[in-house]
């Protein structure tokens, strides 16, 4: 029998886990997506709370410090971070997660290895923890530095990097079954632990940032199956709930990401997006091509005089910050009538959703924005599609090209508009690192410059007219 | 093979069902949000960390509880403040006028 306090805790658990399932499911429509939040927020500070009350527990003060400290780092950076630099602030708290799933991990086995022997399945899950955590910690900050660009993002390859990879994983496997079977030690944990870190680093380096949304998803299930093995370990439920639902949506989550750049995980994380073959498409073409490049006066007249218009935002948007300036330009052009509708590439910017946060930021009516399968059908009839600095989601190699890295990849069919206008700041090249064919055709312009001061001189432009 | 092995498997189980499911009909447009959320979900592994620090009984797991405790932290109150912020932009607006 439980006593009183054991019975409060383990109650208030199945009041959070259910919690937690409502929250879940509300967050899957817009309507009531910030209740859900709300909701599975309630959930993990009661379970947090009641937790107080296990009767291991018996300091508090360093609780309540540690708390606080973390608490204020992460409220203060999470109400400073720019809506551009989400992707990467999601990526950053999961590896604190990460991190603290494999500190707990190897914390209990130190604790327990101190009075007892450690059965296997404690061990088992002692070890999953630590590496899983400590992969997904190492991972999610390779992740961050290369969105925060504070590294390049380009993929980064050395000789026999998968050998080196596998051989660290047998390393982790068998010093995992030594913990398992018995002659483990806490040195031996340790070794797992510093190994997963460098695991998680060389995982990720290879992995070009084109690709990290993925990544990202990736590592947040992961970091929920480590918070699921820290509760095995602790015989606690409720981490054990809590961290299979985020395994389990997570990894649904990746696979509607990947499927969307039609890429299955095994290529994200194996294939090293436009590393080796993208710099044969690159160069293959020897003849030179040229741009044709416009002026904002001259696409104000073409938008100006156009029935139906059609925005494609991307990264470029979001670098820019001109959310604004492309909702001032699109309310310009509905005031004369001309139809404005926002195409949305599922994963267009850094993340999927990406635009659709950015795009709502500037407080641009979510029935505007149309996703890429319901869109296509209609570049056929558009008379000017205007793209804002999105590359890889609009090049009709993937359509087109066997040859290119990303054939195959459902793309917005903007090609097919009358006239195309590209918004970009050069003739750079996108995440996948790739040339764009769509840069050189006969129906396109180029508008180079920053997009926000495009944008702007674009509903400027357009005044006058 | 304990009870509470098969227990946990029984959980481990159908959580599984249950969070694949529950939002199997999202749409693409809170695909972010929604893995914003589920990371500050996550985050509850400060319970975890709290049960360490607060039970330590060695210097060195109260480093280790403590870094833990400060992380898990981080991760959990700035990933619904994070979430937040993301929904807050997701209120329905009145379609821009046509003249």
């Amino acid at each position: 029998m439980l006593d009183t306090r054991a019975s409060i805790i383990a109650f208030t658990y199945i009041v959070a886990s259910v919690l937690l399932i409502l929250g879940l499911r509300r967050l899957s429509s817009p309507a009531t997506a910030r209740s859900g939040n709300m909701l599975a927020g309630i959930g993990v500070f009661m379970a947090l709370a009641v937790t107080l009350l296990d009767r291991h527990i018996v300091s508090y003060w360093e609780i309540a410090v540690g708390i606080v400290i973390g608490g204020a780092i992460g409220i203060v950076s999470a109400r400073r971070v720019q809506m551009t630099a989400m992707p990467q602030m999601v990526g950053l708290l999961n590896g604190l997660g990460g991190g603290t799933a494999a500190l707990v991990s190897v914390s209990e086995y130190l604790r327990l290895s101190q009075s007892a022997h450690v059965g296997a399945g404690e061990g088992a899950s002692v070890v999953l923890g630590t590496t899983i955590g400590a992969v997904s910690f190492m991972g999610s900050v390779v992740a961050f530095a290369k969105l925060q660009e504070l590294m390049s993002g380009k993929p980064f390859q050395f000789p026999l990097q998968r050998v080196v990879n596998a051989l660290l994983l047998l390393a982790i496997i068998v010093l995992g079954l030594m913990v398992v079977a018995g002659p483990g030690t806490s040195s031996t944990v340790w070794i797992i632990f510093a190994i997963a870190l460098v695991l998680g680093t060389l995982l990720v380096l290879p992995i070009g940032g084109g690709d990290m949304p993925v990544v990202i998803s990736t590592l947040n299930a992961l970091t929920g199956c480590a918070a699921a093995f820290t509760g095995l370990v602790l015989h606690n439920q409720m981490l054990v709930v809590a961290g299979i639902l985020v395994g389990a949506s997570g990894s649904l989550l990746t696979i509607l990401m990947g499927r969307a750049m039609n890429r299955s995980l095994g290529n994200v994380m194996f294939g090293a997006f436009g590393a080796g073959d993208a710099a044969a498409v690159v160069t293959a073409g020897g003849i030179p091509k040229t741009v044709r490049q416009t002026t904002a006066e001259d696409t104000a007249i073409a938008l100006a005089y156009a029935r139906k218009v059609i925005i494609v935002p991307g990264y470029g948007l979001a670098v820019a910050e001109g959310q604004h300036a492309v909702r001032e330009l699109a309310q310009e052009l509905e005031r004369r009538g001309v139809d404005v509708k926002f195409a949305i590439h599922p994963v267009a910017g850094r993340m999927p959703g990406h635009m659709n946060v950015l795009l709502a930021e500037a407080n641009i009516p979510y029935d505007q924005l149309v996703e890429m399968e319901q869109v296509n059908g209609d570049f056929d009839s558009t008379d000017v599609a205007l793209v804002v600095g999105a590359n890889d989601v609009v090049n009709p190699a993937a359509r087109e090209d066997p040859a290119s890295p990303i054939y195959g990849m459902p793309i917005l069919d903007v090609d097919k508009a009358r006239n195309v206008v590209v918004l970009k700041r050069s003739m750079g090249h996108g995440f996948a690192g790739i040339d764009n064919a769509l840069f050189y055709r006969d129906r396109t312009r180029m508008l180079f410059g920053d997009a926000k001061k495009s944008l702007s001189a674009l509903a400027e432009a357009l005044k006058s007219v | 093979m304990t009870e509470t092995l098969v227990l946990a498997i029984y959980v481990i189980i159908l959580a599984i069902f249950v969070g694949y499911e529950v939002i199997s009909r999202v749409p693409s447009i809170l695909h972010t949000p929604l893995m914003s959320a589920t990371n500050a979900i996550h985050g509850i592994v400060l319970l975890g960390a709290m049960i360490v620090l607060g039970s330590a009984d060695t210097h060195l797991l109260h480093v280790l509880g403590f870094i833990g405790v400060v992380l898990g932290a981080a991760n959990v109150f700035g990933g619904f403040v994070v979430t937040d912020r993301m929904l807050e932009m997701f209120r329905k607006h009145p379609t821009v006028k046509k003249p």
